[in-house]
């Protein structure tokens, strides 16, 4: 009896889990592929249309565009968000007073709804009022289209991105910093070594670990870019912001093409498979 | 020279301190300032004023929403608590048959990308009739994956005396778990507990899909919803009040316990 009851209590133990699984995540993976042959308003009955979900997104500019979008997003946002994060933890990674608030403060973003952080820059970016505007001109420069420039505003947005995450990789960055045996440095110092020197030949080397981890989390956050957008530029200027999340989005519950929109949602999924794993390997291939 | 240099390395870093904190500052002086002072960017208003924060309740409905978003995510919290820790304990203190698979399973789950059930997810909630109910904001996140398996590690530290002391004075597993463990867990639970709580209170995307109900939208759907639907006009002193209401409750809950938020975010980046 109590042998048996010892067998099945892992499983009830599981249960749960596995349900979930089943639920929200084995069967809408299947039924998202079964989706991409059909067109489908949830209304009506489903449509099968063979691989015309396929063929249409590759006729589909503005899909390509809200994919280079986010490419370029990345592109900015990643080494952005190092350099800072580095810089800053760098600094703050000496015998100094106040360190827990200053770390405190620059994590401050992090933790505040992404919603609020949008509100707050496009404020700031705002054209006439904003902040950065007004400082602009009270130096004698020209006012900056930071949301309405189709060149700028995506710019303007990775901007943002950095200053609201940049507080979690200070930390990591810290943690990673401060693995460094400060013997390296000692015997750097009696052979005479540069401070910008002893950057690059110890400090760097030693947290790549910590670097890549800082860019494969950045990464997929960048991938999942959508509220910034939805919420300052609707995708404007001239589809010059619509990241790919907000652009399945805008196919699937404005337009209810669920069978498109989950086409579309595997086709990025492939990408970012793709772009993480060429990460790897470069970072493989670098070590 | 040296005295110098740590005079930069102040400056530089009040300098970070102001960027990031001015911005908070700004919005709360503001949404408390007259009408016609907000877009001011004084450091103090002339006088404080509750307007932007009376026209708020007046148009919107937040205090339901307030509500909302303490039910959703402390639901959710305690859901991943207690499933996290089941799944967690059983997987690293039991001994049965296709462990290691479910082990690997969750894994797997963790490098999926959220893109490719989302569609499919929604379509599940209008089938399930979910579709405006707090069951389709709650019960999708009850599991998660990195509590599974912080949980699990965690728990293999623990003392296998103990729990075989516990099970020889009679206790049941799930006993084992919440009376035993659980006390034995803190820095693991007080860890899962912020970051789960966190990411339901500022979770956006999936409640703009499921909700279309006033009346059930969490904060952050609301003030999203505020803001873009030109419901605000052009009150920017009512937007302001609106992510104050969003922000505050959790800036209130960091500065007691910024240490637990450092760690606890830290911790898990450095997991994935």
């Amino acid at each position: 009896m109590k042998n048996t009851k010892n067998k099945i209590l892992p499983y009830l133990l599981v249960s749960p889990y596995l349900l979930h699984f089943v639920l929200f995540i084995a069967f809408p993976v299947i039924f998202s592929i079964v989706l991409t042959f059909h067109k489908w308003n949830i209304i009506s009955p489903m449509e099968f249309v063979g691989v015309n979900n396929y063929v249409r997104l590759f006729n589909d500019k503005t899909f390509f565009i809200s994919i280079i979008n986010t490419l370029v997003f990345l592109v900015i946002h990643i080494p952005l968000q190092i350099i800072v994060a580095l810089f800053l933890a760098e600094i703050l990674n000496q015998k100094l007073k106040f360190q827990g608030f200053f770390r405190a403060a620059f994590f401050l973003p992090v933790i505040v709804s992404g919603v609020v952080v949008t509100i707050l820059w496009q404020q700031m970016y705002g054209f006439d009022t904003g902040l950065l505007n007004r400082m602009l001109v009270s130096i004698g420069l020209g006012k900056i289209g930071w949301l309405t420039d189709p060149d700028v505003a995506m710019v303007s947005i990775a901007v943002m991105a950095t200053w609201k995450n940049v507080g979690l990789y200070v930390v990591l960055f810290l943690v990673g910093l401060q693995t460094v045996p400060v013997h390296y440095y000692e015997a750097a110092d009696i052979e005479g070594a540069t401070r910008s020197q002893k950057f690059f030949k110890i400090t760097l080397p030693m947290i790549n670990p910590t670097i890549f981890m800082v860019v494969i989390l950045s990464t997929i956050g960048g991938f999942s870019l959508f509220i910034e957008p939805y919420i300052m530029t609707g995708g404007g200027p001239l589809n010059s912001t619509i990241s790919a999340v907000l652009y399945i989005y805008k196919q699937g519950f404005f337009y209810y093409h669920m069978g498109y929109a989950a086409t579309l949602g595997i086709f990025f999924a492939l990408i970012i498979f793709a772009v993480v794993i060429i990460q790897k390997k470069f970072v493989e291939v670098k070590n | 020279m040296k005295l110098f240099k740590r005079a930069l390395f102040y400056l530089l870093l009040t300098i970070g301190a102001i960027a990031f904190i001015y911005p908070f500052y700004w919005m709360i002086t503001a949404s408390l300032a007259p009408e016609n002072e907000i877009s001011n960017l004084a450091l103090f208003p002339s006088s404080v004023s509750l307007n932007s924060y009376s026209q708020m309740v007046d148009k919107i409905p937040i205090g339901r929403a307030l509500l909302n978003s303490i039910f959703v995510a402390s639901s959710i919290t305690l859901g991943v608590l207690v499933f996290g820790s089941m799944v967690g304990y059983a997987l690293s203190r039991l001994e049965f048959k296709g462990r290691n698979l479910i082990f690997y399973v969750i894994i797997f789950t963790m490098t999926l990308p959220f893109q490719i059930t989302l569609i499919p997810n929604y379509i599940i909630m209008v089938k399930l009739g979910w579709v405006d109910t707090y069951l389709a904001l709650i019960v999708p996140y009850l599991m998660n994956a990195l509590a599974i398996i912080m949980f699990r590690q965690y728990f293999q530290s623990i003392p296998k005396d103990l729990i075989d002391a516990a099970r020889i004075d009679g206790c049941g597993e799930l006993r084992i778990i919440f009376t035993i463990l659980w006390p034995n867990s803190l820095p693991a639970i007080v860890t899962i507990g912020i970051i789960t709580f966190m990411a339901s209170w500022n979770e956006v995307l999936w409640p703009l899909i499921v909700i279309r109900d006033e009346s059930l939208m969490t904060m952050p759907q609301l003030v999203t919803l505020f803001s873009v639907g030109g419901r605000a006009e052009s009150q920017l002193g009512v937007k302001l009040a609106s992510a104050v209401m969003l922000a505050l409750p959790i800036i209130i809950t960091y500065m007691f316990f910024q240490k637990y938020f450092i760690q606890s975010m830290a911790s898990t980046g450095l997991k994935e």
